[in-house]
C-alpha cells in the first residue's frame, strides 16, 4: 500500500514540476515582450494561458484524490499541501504573465515615448527568483529557498523606482498619463509575480523544515 | 523529470537532539542488568517523555524480560491526567507489553521480569507491599476483543464493585451501574434489557459494555490494548467518541495499529520500535512533523 503511495507520489512531483516549467517558460516569454514590446509573443501568452490553467486542475484533482484516499502524514502530508499551495502560486503567476502581456498589447498600439523606465532587470529578476524556488523545490534546499525570499526585497525597491519614474514622466508628459499608468502597472504585475515565488520558495521551507515562515517569521 | 525527495525526518531533528536534557543509556542506570555485548545501545528517546505538571503515572527506566529476551529496554515515560497517550508501534515493538506494566499484567505471565519503577500519583506499583487486585481495579484495561462475563448486562457491571466492596446495598448497586452504563454510553441502548446476557449483545455494544464494567470499580487509569479492532467503523466511532469524553475523568493509554485511530484520539503519542521508546510528542507533531526518521517511516508506511 505504501509503495502504491510512494507511485503516486511521484507522479505529482512529476506533474508539478512539468506545471512548474511550463510556467517558466512563460515568465521567459514575458520579458522578451515587455524588453522589445513584441506583441506576438504577447498575444501568445495570452492565447496559451488556458494550458496553465488545465495542468493546475489536474494536479490539484490528483491531491485531493491522495488525500481522500490515503490520508498521508508526516513529510507525505506536507508535500501533498506544498505542492496545492505551488500549484496556486505558478497558476497565478501564469495570469500575472497575462496581465503583463495585455499591458504590452495595449502599450504597443500607442506611439512609444522616450526612454523612461527599463524593466529587463526587473524581469530578469523575477524570472530568476522563480527559477530558484523551483530549484529548490527539486533539490530540496532550504538555503537556497531563503535566498529567495531575500531577492523579493529587491523587487520591491526596483517596483518603488519605478513608481518615481514614472510619476516623474506623468508630471513632464501629463498628455501620455494613459500610456505611463500602463507602463506602471507592469511593474506592479512583475512585484506579485515575483511574490508568488517567494511563496513558493516559502512553501518549499515549510515542505523541508516542518515550520511555517511565512509573514516574516524567519 | 524527478527529483530525489528527502525521506528523512525534518531538518529541525538535529538542534533538537541537542537541547534534550534527559538520558536513557545503559550506562546511567544500576549495573546489576549486563546486557550481552552485541546488545545494541538504547537509543536516546527523541522529544520530551516527562511532563512539567503533576503527572498520573511515572515509569522510569523500565525493563521487561521474557526469559532472555529483553522486551522493553530503559523505557520512561509520564502519563498525565486528563489526556489519552496512543503508544505506537509495528508488532513486537513492546507496546502491549509496556501497557501491560501499568496494572502488573505481566506478573501473570511466567518468565517475566520487570525492574524500574512505576509510580501511581506516590505509589510504586512494583513495591512488595502492593496488593495487585485494588491496582488493577484502580487501573483498568479494556481488551481487544470485548469478553463481557457469561452473566446479565447488570451483573456484568455490579459483580466488580460488589467484589471491591465499593457498594453496600441493592438501591448503590443499581446507582453505580447506571451511571456507569451512562458514561460508557450505552445506558439508552441497554436499559430496558439489563438482565439480558452481556453475551447477546453487539460486538461495539459488548466493547462498550467492558469499558461501563472497568469504569464501575472507580479507576484512575484505563488501559485500552486494541479497543477496536474486532469493531466495524460505526462502533469503532463510538468508542472513539466515548475515548474522548472519558478523558474528562480519567487517564487514558491506548495502544492501536490504527494511526488515524491514534491521531484521532490522543493528546501524545509514543513510538515504540524494538523495545525501545524512539519518539514521544504532542500528536499532531508527531503526525505532521515526526523528528525521529523511524517514526517518520512507520507513520507514512514506509517501514522496513
Amino acid at each position: 500500500m505504501a509503495r502504491y503511495l510512494i507511485r503516486e507520489l511521484d507522479k505529482i512531483k512529476k506533474k508539478i514540476l512539468s506545471l512548474g516549467a511550463l510556467v517558466e517558460e512563460r515568465v521567459r516569454m514575458t520579458s522578451a515582450a515587455v524588453d522589445n514590446r513584441d506583441v506576438a509573443i504577447a498575444q501568445k501568452i495570452i492565447d496559451t494561458d488556458w494550458e496553465i490553467d488545465e495542468m493546475e486542475v489536474e494536479v490539484e484533482e490528483e491531491c485531493l484524490k491522495i488525500l481522500a484516499l490515503h490520508q498521508p502524514v508526516a513529510v507525505d502530508l506536507r508535500f501533498i499541501v506544498t505542492v496545492i499551495k505551488i500549484n496556486n502560486d505558478l497558476e497565478r503567476i501564469g495570469d500575472q504573465a497575462v496581465n503583463i502581456a495585455e499591458r504590452v498589447l495595449t502599450i504597443s498600439k500607442r506611439p512609444e515615448m522616450d526612454f523612461v523606465f527599463d524593466y529587463l532587470p526587473m524581469a530578469e529578476k523575477a524570472e530568476a527568483m522563480l527559477k530558484m524556488s523551483l530549484d529548490a523545490l527539486v533539490n530540496v534546499d532550504v538555503d537556497l529557498a531563503f535566498k529567495v525570499i531575500t531577492l523579493d526585497d529587491e523587487v520591491d525597491a526596483l517596483k518603488t523606482l519605478a513608481y518615481d519614474r514614472i510619476k516623474a514622466a506623468i508630471k513632464m508628459n501629463p498628455e501620455r498619463v494613459g500610456y505611463l499608468i500602463n507602463l506602471m502597472l507592469i511593474s506592479r504585475h512583475l512585484e506579485r509575480l515575483a511574490d508568488h515565488a517567494t511563496n513558493i520558495a516559502e512553501e518549499v521551507i515549510y515542505l523541508i523544515e516542518g515550520e511555517i515562515v511565512r509573514h516574516g517569521k524567519y | 523529470m524527478d527529483f530525489a525527495f528527502n525521506r528523512n525526518a525534518t531538518t529541525e531533528n538535529k538542534g533538537a537532539a541537542e537541547e534534550k536534557t534527559f538520558s536513557v543509556g545503559t550506562d546511567t542506570g544500576s549495573t546489576t542488568i549486563k546486557p550481552p555485548p552485541q546488545q545494541s545501545e538504547v537509543p536516546e528517546t527523541v522529544g520530551n517523555p516527562f511532563l512539567e505538571t503533576d503527572p498520573r503515572m511515572t515509569c522510569r527506566n523500565v525493563n521487561v524480560y521474557y526469559g532472555d529476551k529483553h522486551a522493553i529496554r530503559e523505557v520512561s515515560l509520564d502519563i498525565g491526567r486528563n489526556e489519552v497517550i496512543s503508544m505506537i508501534g509495528p508488532s513486537g515493538c513492546g507496546k502491549s507489553t509496556f501497557l501491560r506494566c501499568f496494572n502488573r499484567m505481566n506478573d501473570t505471565i511466567d518468565g517475566c521480569r520487570v525492574t524500574g519503577s512505576i509510580y501511581l500519583d506516590d505509589v510504586n506499583i512494583y513495591d512488595k507491599s502492593v496488593d495487585v487486585v485494588p491496582l488493577r481495579a484502580q487501573v483498568g484495561m479494556v481488551f481487544q476483543k470485548p469478553n463481557p462475563f457469561p452473566k446479565s448486562i447488570f451483573d456484568n457491571i455490579a459483580y466488580g464493585p460488589r467484589i471491591h466492596g465499593l457498594v453496600r446495598n441493592k438501591a448503590e448497586t443499581d446507582a453505580l451501574v447506571e451511571t456507569s452504563l451512562v458514561k460508557a454510553g450505552l445506558w439508552e441502548e441497554v436499559k430496558d434489557r439489563l438482565d439480558h446476557p452481556g453475551t447477546g449483545l453487539s460486538g461495539g455494544q459488548q466493547q462498550r459494555l467492558c469499558i461501563a464494567r472497568t469504569i464501575a470499580v472507580g479507576p484512575e487509569v484505563i488501559l485500552m490494548d486494541e479497543p477496536c479492532s474486532a469493531l466495524d467503523p460505526i462502533a469503532t466511532g463510538k468508542i472513539e467518541d466515548l475515548i474522548h469524553e472519558l478523558r474528562q475523568q480519567y487517564s487514558i493509554v491506548i495502544v492501536t495499529h490504527s494511526m488515524q485511530q491514534a491521531s484521532r484520539v490522543s493528546q501524545r503519542t509514543a513510538y515504540f520500535h524494538l523495545g525501545d521508546l524512539i519518539e514521544v510528542g504532542d500528536t499532531p507533531q508527531v503526525f505532521t512533523t515526526p523528528r525521529h526518521p523511524l517514526t517518520q517511516d512507520y507513520i507514512t508506511g514506509r517501514f522496513g
